[in-house]
């Protein structure tokens, strides 16, 4: 888990994937813990007769677990200095089978002051749920910088 | 009906004090399913040079929420708590809320605007230590269901 560094990082880079299930178990645990009680997350009859198709996960939850693609990739999860998302459509969590949500995460933008971004792909049952999720990551500074390592450009794999 | 667009500029008092406590980090960490060490350990978060236990990047949304609930309950305002919907949601981090951390929130009405019969109201809330440091900035985009 050691942090990318300048120079390490291209635009392209993929980041690993990350597939995650959730239950209604996990809505409940994620309501308890982020203070969110709403009952649609929670509740089917209530969901339902809100005219949800059956209970939905927290979009804080799907933002939330998306974000571990880039917390493992960075090595350090302070090293995420901001991070942004739309909620476009909501994750239904079955009574069985509950619900699956992939993440796939691409290096997108490489910039000056040692940030990357990293734009992020998000489904569930096959469709978006997060729209324009993007992560900037803080990389480690460039290894010659730091160690002055003199006389072997490029020499870090 | 709708939400009153002279409400952009609004801003609400410092919440209470916010402590940050290690067991809350990894009660968050634990629930959005984040196995990262620096939720957990102290001492996996200093050797990445954190003075104690740091939140996940969303963690913020639990002060942030909390601080948006003076703007949907403010009458002025004129939001209809049955018909909000979360659409947009950013954290920019100056630092990693820490363990130890003692954070308010400062709420400000960004914008208001209009689209397809909903209205979306946006709201910025300034996460900084008591004395004024800056730590987070939580901006929030609400959609309020139009009655059509």
């Amino acid at each position: 888990m050691s942090r990318p560094a300048v120079g390490q990082v291209a635009v392209g880079d993929a980041l690993p994937p990350l597939s995650v299930h959730l239950s209604r178990a996990d809505l409940v645990q994620y309501a308890g813990a982020s203070g969110d009680l709403n009952p649609i997350h929670w509740d089917e009859h209530f969901a339902r007769s809100v005219g949800l198709p059956d209970v939905i996960a927290h979009g804080m939850l799907t933002m939330g677990l998306a974000v571990r693609a880039v917390t493992s990739w960075a090595g350090d999860p302070g090293a995420v200095v901001d991070y942004r998302t739309r909620f476009t459509r909501p994750v239904a969590v079955a009574h069985d089978g509950g619900a699956d949500v992939e993440v796939t995460g691409v290096v997108a933008q490489v910039h000056d002051d040692g940030t990357v971004r990293v734009d992020l792909t998000v489904t569930s049952a096959g469709a978006k749920v997060l729209g324009a999720a993007r992560a900037v990551v803080r990389l480690a500074p460039a290894p010659s910088a730091e160690g002055g390592v003199q006389g072997s450009p490029g020499g870090v794999a | 009906m709708g939400v009153d667009p002279s409400v952009v500029g609004r801003t609400y008092p410092p919440t209470p004090v916010y402590e940050v406590g290690r067991e809350k980090l990894r009660e968050f960490a634990d629930a959005v399913g984040d196995p990262h060490p620096a939720y957990r350990d102290p001492a996996a978060a200093r050797a990445l040079g954190h003075r104690d236990v740091i939140a996940p990047p969303t963690f913020a949304v639990v002060l942030s929420m909390g601080a948006d609930a003076q703007v949907v309950r403010d009458p002025a305002v004129g939001v209809d708590f049955s018909r909000v919907v979360h659409a947009e949601q950013r954290f920019s981090h100056a630092r990693p809320i820490t363990a130890g951390d003692r954070l308010v929130v400062t709420v400000t009405v960004d914008g208001v605007r209009s689209a397809g019969g909903h209205d979306l109201v946006t709201t910025r809330g300034e996460i900084t230590t008591e004395d004024g440091e800056a730590v987070c900035t939580a901006t929030s985009t609400l959609l309020v269901r139009g009655e059509g």
